[in-house]
């Protein structure tokens, strides 16, 4: 279970957090996904309150999960364009000499907790 | 009751994961322990490459090996039986390694006098490229029967591989493989990627790929 194994990740980050907030329990997380990680929104929102309740910090906490689009910036003609629709190669140029601008965050934005 | 706060914390998820990495890798080079992490496809070659190099190699290397699996220790019996230290890790359902566990494995396997230490992680291309294990270096083994393709169907895996070994070049022509064509397939993801060539079982191209170790572990424990 992919998504299983990053929930555990972000608990060990969140508790991390909350040491360092002087946080007792923390209400509701908001997390930015990537569109490209492979990660599967639903499943993550499972896996999540399956563990989060698990503990005493993230008990009953909410997980908004917000998209990052997927974008790639061509080395060539320097333009960005959406990679989910046009992969590997440049829509503007042709060229394969691309890379990943965005799309493969997995990362906690903010925590609302007290 | 304290007042709720919101607090911006803007922090990757595999930032700790990262940091225990960092801290394990250092450690292994002060021991002089190359640790590789072996990833693959299941059914691509691991356990019988893994084989083979012990048999090539434990004259010259002290080696240890890890074997991770969700369930069983078919594969840690194989390598036992060749003469060196193995332990099996269950990773328990999960699809991957992380450092932690690695870190677990390590202290347990213990590594006074290992020179190289191979840990075999989840057949699996997604998961295990995305968590950092603490590793000295990414190996990859590609089987010929999966396709020349697969560096465009799993990027990442190849992005983060130092050597990515083709094996089963034996029975290359039964399928359609084009070897020019998966070079230039990794290439496009990581052009520092060296590919290696090699088939286990008939022992071609074996002999670079002990070389490639050699040297790195030359490096590492300079």
């Amino acid at each position: 279970m992919h998504e299983l194994g990053i929930v555990f990740h972000m608990i060990d980050t969140l508790t991390e957090v909350g040491a360092e907030n002087g946080l007792t329990s923390i209400a509701r997380v908001t997390l930015d996904l990537g569109e490209v990680t492979g990660v599967v929104p639903s499943y993550l929102l499972d896996c999540w309150r399956w563990a989060a309740d698990r503990t005493e910090l993230l008990h009953g906490a909410e997980l908004d999960v917000c998209q990052i689009d997927a974008v790639t910036v061509c080395n060539d003609c320097g333009r960005t364009y959406a990679t989910l629709e046009h992969g590997k190669v440049c829509p503007h140029c042709a060229s394969d000499n691309t890379e990943l601008l965005h799309g493969l965050e997995i990362e906690i934005r903010e925590v609302e907790g007290a | 009751m304290d007042e709720i706060r919101v607090i911006e914390v803007k922090r990757s998820v595999f930032e700790s994961n990262d940091r225990e990495a960092d801290r394990l890798r250092a450690e292994l080079r002060q021991r002089g322990t190359f640790l590789l992490n072996l990833m693959s496809s299941p059914g691509s070659g691991k356990t019988t490459t893994l084989e083979r190099t012990i048999e090539a190699l434990s004259d010259e290397l002290r080696i240890a090996v890890m074997e991770a699996d969700i369930d069983s220790d078919v594969d840690t019996r194989r390598v036992l039986a060749k003469g060196v230290r193995a332990i099996q890790l269950h990773t328990g359902g999960m699809c991957h390694l992380d450092a932690g566990m690695t870190r677990q494995g390590i202290d347990e396997l213990g590594t006074d006098d290992t020179d190289l230490a191979f840990l075999e992680n989840v057949g699996n291309l997604v998961c295990p490229a995305e968590f950092d294990t603490g590793a000295s270096a990414n190996a990859m083994i590609l089987s010929v029967p999966e396709g020349d393709d697969k560096p465009l169907k799993y990027p990442l895996m190849f992005q983060v591989c130092d050597v990515v070994l083709v094996n089963k070049m034996d029975v290359a022509p039964y399928f359609d493989f084009n070897l020019d064509r998966l070079r230039a397939n990794v290439a496009r993801r990581n052009e520092r990627a060296r590919v290696i060539p090699i088939s286990a079982k008939t022992g071609e191209g074996m002999d670079d790929w002990y070389e490639w170790l050699r040297e790195q572990v030359r490096a590492w424990q300079a």
